[in-house]
Order: C-alpha cells, then structure tokens, then sequence
C-alpha cells in the first residue's frame, strides 16, 4: 500500500482539503431549500447566492452529490433545438458553458467537437432542413449539409450503412460540445458552499409542509427544517415529491441506458448522432466511445442495465463504424428521465405557493445545467419566472399550449 | 431473457410485447371541463407503484392488463380485460 494513502487511512482529520464543506447538522431555518443535489440544484444554488445574495441555503439530496442524471448522461451540449422556445433557452446554456471553467475555477474538459445528427431517410431530412431554418432565425450557428461534408468531417464513418439505410445528409451543429458532467455538478457544489450554501447528502426530504396554500417548510429522515421557498430538482423522483402536496405531473419515467467502449486512441473528435438508428456516439478525453441510445420502452424506476440494450447499440454502431467489431464495452449504466408529453422541461412556479419546480428532464438535461440555475435562481429570488422559462411552466398542460420540441435526444422524426 | 405471460398464448420474451401505458378511466368527453380533459390526457400518476397497464401481444395482437411493479419491474398477474376477478 502506498505510504500516502497510509496516512491517509490513518489521519484523524481529513488531510485533504474537501471539495465542500460537510456540516455535521441541519439548520432549524433556511431561507431556501433545494431538494436534490444535482447539477441543476447545486447551479440554483451558486446563481441565489452569487446573484441574488440568497445564502442561507441548504442543499438537501437522499443520496450522494452528483448520484442522478448529473453524472448518468452522455454529456452532449448543444442548441440546435425545433422550437424557438428551445433553441434561445438552450443557446443561452451553452453561451454559459462557454466560461464555465474559468467562472468556478475547475476544469471542466469543455471540449468543442461539432455535432452530426445524420438523416437516412428523406422524413428525416425534412425534420433538419427545418431545424436548421428554425436555428438559423435565431442566430444559432447550424446548416443542412450533404454527404461530402460528413465524409471530409468524419472520414471514418461508413456513409452507406452497409449498404441497407444509406445516410443521405445531417444537420451539422458547429458548436455541439462536451463536458465532463460530474466536474460540472462538483464545480457548483464547490462555489455554492464557498459562498455559504450548505450541502447535505444523505438527507432525504420525506414530506414537505404547507400551510395555508404555501410552503412552510420540509420534513427529512434528519428532522424537520423550516423554509418558505422549496426548489424540487430530483428528474426522476418529481412525481414522488410532487405527490406530497397533492400536484400533478405529466411525467412518466424510463429508464434511459448508455455505456463506454474500452479506451482507444483518438480518432472520433466529432459527436455523430443518428436519430433513424437511436445511436449517439462521441469520444471521451479519456478515449471511451460514449454511447447512448434510445429510451426504454416501459415505465420503470430502475437503474438497471440490460443485454438487450447493449445487443441493440452494438448493432446499429457497427451499421456506422463496422472497423469496431473487435471493441469492447468497459461499462453500462442507466439513469431515470422523467418524460414529458411535449419533450420540453417544466420550470417554474406551482399551484403551492414557494414550491418551485425544475423537472421534466427526460433525456434533455445535461446540457440545460447552468441557464437552469440561473433561471430558476431567478425565479426563485423575485416569485415571478424567468422570461426564458415562461414557456415551460407547469399550467401549460392545463391550457392545452405545448412546446413540441422534437428536437430532443432520443426521440424518432 | 425476460418472460410475460400473455393470457391467450402463455410464456412469450418480453420483447414480443409492446406497452400501452397505464389503465385510467376516460371522464365523458362531452360533459367534462376542459380541465378535467386535459387532466387526463396529459397527468399521470407518476411515482412507482404496483401499476394496472395496457400490453399488447405483438405477434397475435392480444391487448390485455398487466399488474406491475414498476420500481422492480415485476409482473405479479395477467389478464384479459374485464377477466380481473379471476386470479391465475
């Protein structure tokens, strides 16, 4: 055994400096509570007390930091979205992502690749051609390009699919990026707690209290803390929080799989996705193929991994780069995606005055990590939502107004 | 490999099955409120729980009702619809 790590085992103190501070008890009183220490509340809470001088915050999460979607995704970051409403939400993200690293001080392997989402099918086409319009309008840098473009680009890629579903042309999003997701959940964790926030993992919320229509404060498996403003960011788990005080949700929960090849040395340095095969891959700087694919097709709350998933990508990648054959799969995981109807998030205020909810993440959520925490921070501060979320808010089920945002990962044209 | 009963052709791989999303009842269309329709089209009842659910036998085209966990995806029963009185 190392000497180090001895010592390390040994020492009465923790020799290393933590990446946030741990506080051994609950407050009695939080001026607000954000249930879920993922990347989506520990960003809320950095933006509160960096923008709004909200400090007195605590961080509740029943497991550990980063143990949900966070660190469960495919770290895709892009903003060549359908809707308008998506793409100028999304396009605010990634302009936050840009100077992420040097803003939390922690390098977060925010890697520029270039994202292919390829087209076999002349459906498929059409559905780019009109995201790439939609982008356009919006000033978000993305075009319909041709065969020759994708060859030059990503010159290891079998265009004809051996010969059986021949990729036709894609929409090429210059900007599409990746990052190493669970430095961005510990980046914010860290800031938030060097600017009082509290952390505190294993502490599950079991109840929330409301009085009089608005939030009083939430039970937890550590006792009770009072609050008047309660954040739920949990992705999976909104239907089980929101059910404790009585609100409903049009969310239904797959489980969505992804796995990592064996290390190999450089070769893919562009994210090519294709929507008619269910298949997104990139290369990690780590080397790891990063692969994902579609949504389970069953409501489950499981993370629970699967052959047949596995059996599935492994077919269609090798329709796409057939030299892989001899690759081996190092890993596969899932994480939960809390589906919408309309395959847009919902942020905002709820029918519980002081309850906001950040949710409906489904396979979209990564890549929305800090305008989500600024937005909700927002909202969060001043009881009135962000303009860029009003789009997304809870009652538009109710008022029959959707945000169709089939632009999302995962989802057929 | 994991195995539904389907109550018509017995023990067949999931993979023959296509789900049909939770049983819940329709309000009458024409007497309800708007609210109430789109309470129904859109809510669920997200949290995992033993689920009543639509499942369709692809290959012989067999819509039945499954009871299910959906937090351990365990099948506890089968049955055609309307046979839900009458355990296995």
């Amino acid at each position: 055994m190392p000497f180090g790590l001895l010592r390390f085992g040994m020492s009465r103190r923790y020799p290393e400096p933590r990446m946030f501070r741990c506080p051994d008890r609950l407050k009695p009183h939080y001026d607000a509570v954000i249930i879920g220490a993922g990347g989506h509340g520990l960003a809320a809470a950095y933006y509160l007390a960096r923008d709004h001088g909200i400090r007195e915050v605590a961080v509740l999460e029943k497991s550990y930091l980063g143990a949900g979607g966070t660190g469960r995704n495919t770290a895709i970051i892009r903003s060549n979205y359908l809707t308008a409403e998506g793409v100028r939400f999304y396009d605010e993200s990634l302009r936050l992502f840009h100077d992420l690293s040097a803003d939390l001080d922690l390098n977060l392997f925010y890697s520029r690749r270039g994202h292919f989402t390829l087209a076999h099918s002349d459906a498929t086409l059409r559905t780019m051609r009109w995201r790439a319009e939609v982008n356009k309008h919006l000033g978000v840098d993305s075009e319909l390009v041709g065969p020759e473009v994708i060859r030059r680009e990503c010159p290891q890629l079998d265009l004809s699919c051996g010969g059986h579903t021949p990729v036709l042309g894609a929409l090429y999003h210059p900007p599409g990026a990746i990052a190493r997701h669970d430095a961005v959940a510990w980046g914010y964790g860290r800031a938030a707690s060097q600017r009082g926030v509290e952390i505190h993992q294993q502490t599950e919320v079991t109840g929330i209290r409301v009085q009089g229509g608005q939030v009083a404060g939430v039970e937890t498996n550590r006792g009770f803390v009072e609050t008047g403003k309660v954040l739920s960011a949990v992705a999976g788990y909104t239907p089980a929080v929101m059910e404790m005080v009585g609100v409903r949700t049009p969310l239904e929960v797959h489980p969505l799989q992804a796995c990592v090849s064996e290390p190999l040395k450089p070769w893919l340095d562009t994210i090519i996705v294709s929507a008619n095969l269910h298949l997104y891959v990139s290369q990690s700087s780590r080397g790891e193929l990063v692969m994902g694919a579609a949504l389970d097709p069953y409501e489950l709350h499981s993370t629970r991994s699967t052959l047949d998933f596995v059996e599935g990508l492994a077919g269609h990648l090798l329709e796409l780069f057939p030299f892989l054959g001899q690759v081996r799969v190092l890993r596969q995981w899932a994480g939960l995606a809390d589906m919408t109807p309309d395959f847009s998030p919902i942020m905002g205020k709820t029918p519980v005055e002081g309850l906001y909810l950040d949710a409906g993440w489904g396979t979209w959520g990564f890549k929305a990590t800090p305008v989500c925490g600024k937005t909700m921070a927002h909202t969060l501060a001043t009881d009135r939502p962000h303009p860029l979320i009003v789009p997304f808010r809870l009652s538009r089920f109710d008022e029959f107004d959707l945000v169709g945002e089939k632009g999302a990962a995962s989802v057929g044209h | 490999m994991k195995l539904m009963r389907c109550p018509v052709n017995g023990w067949r791989p999931v993979q023959e099955f296509s789900y049909g999303g939770t049983v819940r009842p329709m309000p009458p269309p024409g007497e309800c409120s708007d609210r109430q329709w789109a309470d129904y089209v859109f809510h669920r009842s997200g949290a995992a729980a033993v689920k009543k659910e639509w499942w369709c036998h692809l290959a012989s085209g067999v819509w039945f009702i499954a009871e299910r966990n959906t937090s351990t995806d365990e099948i506890l029963r089968t049955y055609l619809y309307g046979e839900d009185d009458h355990h296995e």
